[in-house]
């Protein structure tokens, strides 16, 4: 085994423990953990195999097995880049709504409040 | 008809008193959205009789007009006024925005300093309107010549639209595409209006760049939406 593939096969290891650990200390739900475990387990395929990478490279006729992997890396970023920003756009709807009901629903409590005052 | 007029405001104590003053011939109540202030403007306008509803943190211009809207739906109200809380709009003027809606005749309609009685505006303004003019004359049919305006009345059928659907940031001139889209009558009366009384204009000059990209995109992304299904009743 040669340095590189130890040092990947550590990383992405490393990666998949992290994710393991970000969920069982409740930082990161489940839902998001599965991608990036999902993503480490093919690092790690990658690394033990050689031979899937050459063979899918020359199959879409790609001759230089790595840059591939850069292709398929920088698809998978930018794709999760933008479901971030829909999952953002998302919560700043409902962060919105909730702080337009949390005002509208102060005010009709400082309403009732003054009503059975005088009532 | 019940009319209800909504300030946003955001840190106007400066400004509150004098703006709800000059309300005070105004025949309907008053609203102020105060956009999570750090000053007393929230229980200066209290102090004054005004009716306040406050967020609990800073959302924009956009979300403050809409908590009035949806605070207007809410409370069946007929037709609700748009009046800024820096002391730009005149109490004088209302009556002139107020009238084609309460005839029946209009939607939404926007007082305008540029058609024949307004004032004159700055350069940068002006030819940012001028842009927007066009844009919305292809995108909506409409001309509407002042669509930055915030000088507004929004009949029943406009609070209800605007309550479920109103942009956060920048909202005025996009809300008008909107409102067109959805087959509501938007129509622009010339009006009088004051400079500021204290504070400076939200739209530096840094960010008016990113002002007209921005706006630009929503209205034509906005134009391409379908007729939004607001519980017709």
């Amino acid at each position: 085994m040669d340095l590189t593939k130890i040092a990947s096969l550590g990383l992405s290891v490393g990666i998949f423990c992290f994710v393991v650990w970000l969920v069982r200390e409740r930082r990161l739900r489940e839902k998001y953990a599965l991608l990036w475990l999902c993503t480490s387990v093919f690092v790690i395929l990658l690394t033990v195999s050689r031979r899937i990478l050459e063979v899918a490279a020359l199959a879409i006729g790609i001759y230089y097995p790595p840059s591939l992997l850069f292709l398929v890396g920088v698809l998978f970023l930018l794709l999760v880049a933008i479901g971030h920003s829909v999952t953002l756009s998302r919560l700043s709807e409902s962060n919105h709504n909730l702080a337009q009901e949390v005002a509208l629903l102060r005010k009709q409590v400082e309403d009732l409040k003054e009503e059975s005052k005088k009532g | 008809m019940r009319i209800l007029a909504i300030i946003p405001a955001y840190n106007e104590a400066r400004n509150i008193t004098a703006v709800i003053e000059d309300l005070k011939s105004f025949r309907g109540d008053i609203l102020v959205v105060n956009d999570g202030s750090t000053d007393e403007t929230a229980a200066i306008a209290k102090s004054l009789g005004a009716e306040v509803v406050s967020h609990p943190f800073n959302l924009g211009i956009g979300g403050t007009v809409q908590t009035g809207l949806r605070y207007a739906y809410e409370h069946g109200y007929d037709m609700a006024i748009q009046f800024d809380g820096d002391g730009q709009h005149r109490g004088d003027q209302v009556f002139k925005i107020l009238e084609l809606v309460q005839k029946g005749e209009a939607d939404l309609v926007i007082g305008s300093r540029t058609l024949p009685g307004g004032y004159k505006m700055g350069i940068t303004r002006f030819i940012g309107s001028r842009i927007f003019h066009c844009l919305i004359r292809c995108l909506a049919g409409k001309a509407i010549h002042d669509p930055t305006s915030g000088f507004r009345c929004y009949g029943k059928k406009t609070i209800r639209l605007f309550s479920r659907f109103y942009t956060d940031d920048y909202p005025e001139v996009e809300s008008i595409i909107t409102a067109a889209r959805n087959g509501l009558r938007v129509v622009e009366v010339p009006v009088l209006m004051r400079g500021r009384l204290s504070g400076h204009s939200s739209i530096t000059r840094r960010k008016s760049a990113y002002y007209m990209l921005k706006v630009t995109l929503a209205m034509v992304v906005d134009a391409m939406r379908g007729r939004d299904l607001v519980g017709e009743s």
